[in-house]
């Protein structure tokens, strides 16, 4: 019987860890995006809030946000659908918490006998698990443009539609080589797959086989796509704050917050996904279970909770270093068209996505698998 | 377009690279100004109420009335002003002065600050120097338009702003507003 709770505690503890993880990141955003722009554009950036006369670079602007958000009017039109209205934000935001389970913050942790993956939910499918995930988000934003009985909000609903189907079409394919060179499915066999040297025969052990490296084609284009997934500008037509009128145009008060809190927790994702795949996720160069082992001939032995400690900074660091990118081509670049960004879905991201599969397919058949 | 634009790729990795530039240099400067340099700015922003461009000395802010020695105002009450106003903002009812030398002295003198235009002309027509527009004051808000009207007394009260423009007395409570705060 203690055993079974205790499989139960370590099991919500790993849950807990990843909502925690994700949550802080994804409300810390609206701070790291006010920041970011300012120190961008040589401003400074929202700096007021305080409490007791601390400001704390604006720290509290996200609680000030919460606040307004929760205070207010929480408006609903006369001839919406009640529940689907209702419903929608929800929606967007508990598929964009969900994708994140199936990917690793580090490897294994041993305790005593047992043997810990570190990662929310142990899945052999884990990459198709979070693409399920990620297209399930778009329901939401449709739904709230259907039930809104507002013309302009089911415009805004279609073109995410339109938007999400091109974008998942193109993350969907990119991936496709990333699995081929890894030979699995499993995010956390991909992430532990890179870190093997890369070509052994030329470089020796000195540099890891991270996917940025063996598929930099894919690297571009998923995180092209993964971009339009989260529909940020430069692919934020379905919103368009600023001149078209998006799908949560009825939207107020909290249901609000939610669906700009969805966009926040689907770039956390997509920066762990593009970690997962692309940055070696929890990987340390030359860090292995026992400790480091340099490529010159040096070892350092380091204990195995410092090795588990050091493998989910690694992977922390990445997923912000992502997030940073991210946000800079959202400051950076501006909105393409509706039809500029269909045509780089279907015609620049898909056909760019099979060339990629093919050069693969024909790399790994030459110099032989994992080579 | 040529091939290699039309790829976007060069493009948008060359603007990215000039935003992250932008961004490093300012995160530096904002470090070395937190590590004590006080000439680094990381920003061109003015963190507006605490800090304030010089105004120009020939600035057109909030009138103040010029007091003579004995805190008596120099306004002789010609109505020069109130005649030449635009805007027709200002009211003046003029008394006998009790000093046989000086004519008249204003018993009321109004400024509706919310009329007025700030076209300086009260300032010119004035014979006497006894209005100014020189306090250095901007922000003068109310929640009513009865309190944007401002009377003899307060006007009075007011002083000439400093060599830099920043304004030596405080903004005049409006009569519809209570002190808040510190």
């Amino acid at each position: 019987m203690t055993a079974t709770l205790t499989d139960f505690g370590i099991a919500f503890a790993r849950v807990a860890f990843v909502m925690m993880f994700i949550l802080n990141l994804g409300g810390l955003l609206t701070w790291v995006e006010r920041k970011q722009s300012a120190i961008m554009q040589d401003r400074i950036g929202a700096n007021r809030a305080s409490i007791l006369g601390f400001r704390i670079m604006g720290l509290f602007h996200p609680l000030a946000d919460a606040i307004k958000m929760l205070t207010k009017e929480d408006f609903l039109p006369a001839r919406a659908d009640r529940f689907l209205f209702k419903l929608a934000p929800f929606v967007s935001v508990f598929f964009g918490l969900v994708a994140f389970a199936s990917i690793p913050f580090g490897d294994t942790l041993r305790i005593g006998d047992r043997v810990i993956p570190l990662q929310a939910v142990t899945l052999n499918v884990g990459v198709l698990y979070v693409f399920a995930m990620l297209s399930l988000g778009v329901y939401g934003v449709m739904m709230a443009g259907w039930s809104s009985s507002n013309n302009f909000a089911l415009l805004g609903g279609q073109r995410a539609a339109a938007l999400m189907i091109s974008a998942e079409i193109a993350i969907g394919a990119s991936i496709m080589g990333v699995i081929m060179v890894y030979g699995s499915l499993d995010l956390m066999e991909i992430v532990r797959a890179q870190g093997a040297p890369l070509l052994p025969r030329l470089f020796g052990d000195w540099i890891p086989a991270w996917g940025l490296l063996t598929q930099p084609l894919a690297f571009v284009l998923f995180v092209t796509a993964g971009i339009a997934a989260t529909k940020r500008i430069p692919f934020d037509m379905p919103e368009g704050e600023s001149e078209i009128i998006g799908y949560f145009v009825e939207y107020s008060g909290m249901k609000f917050g939610m669906f700009a809190m969805a966009d926040f927790l689907e770039t956390v994702v997509i920066a762990g996904l593009t970690t997962s795949l692309f940055l070696g996720g929890w990987q340390v160069p030359y860090l292995h279970p026992d400790g480091f082992v340099f490529p010159w001939g040096a070892t350092l032995h380091v204990p195995h909770g410092l090795v588990a400690l050091l493998q989910v900074g690694a992977f922390s660091l990445k997923v912000v270093v992502m997030i940073f990118i991210m946000m800079l081509v959202r400051w950076t670049l501006p909105r393409f068209r509706y039809d500029q960004a269909m045509r780089l879905g279907w015609l620049g991201l898909f056909p760019l996505s099979i060339l990629n599969i093919v050069l693969t397919g024909l790399v790994l058949l030459l110099v032989g698998p994992r080579a | 377009m040529k091939l290699l634009q039309r790829f976007y790729l060069r493009e948008v990795l060359s603007g990215l690279g000039l935003t992250a530039a932008h961004f490093f240099r300012n995160m530096r400067l904002h470090a070395a100004r937190a590590l004590g340099r006080k000439d680094a700015h990381g920003a061109v922003t003015i963190q507006y109420p605490e800090e304030r461009r010089p105004y120009s000395p020939r600035l057109r802010s909030l009138h103040r009335l010029v007091r003579r020695e004995d805190g008596s105002p120099r306004c002789v009450a010609c109505m020069m002003c109130e005649t030449v106003c635009p805007a027709r903002c200002i009211y003046i009812v003029a008394d006998e002065h009790p000093n046989p030398e000086i004519e008249k002295i204003p018993a009321r003198f109004d400024i509706d600050l919310g009329k007025c235009v700030f076209c300086g002309f009260c300032v010119e027509a004035c014979p006497e120097d006894a209005i100014r527009m020189d306090t250095g004051i901007l922000e003068f808000s109310s929640y009513s338009r009865g309190g944007m009207i401002y009377t003899k007394e307060a006007l009075l009260s007011l002083e000439p702003a400093g060599a830099d423009g920043v304004p030596t007395s405080p903004v005049p409570i409006p009569a519809d507003r209570r002190v808040v705060g510190p």
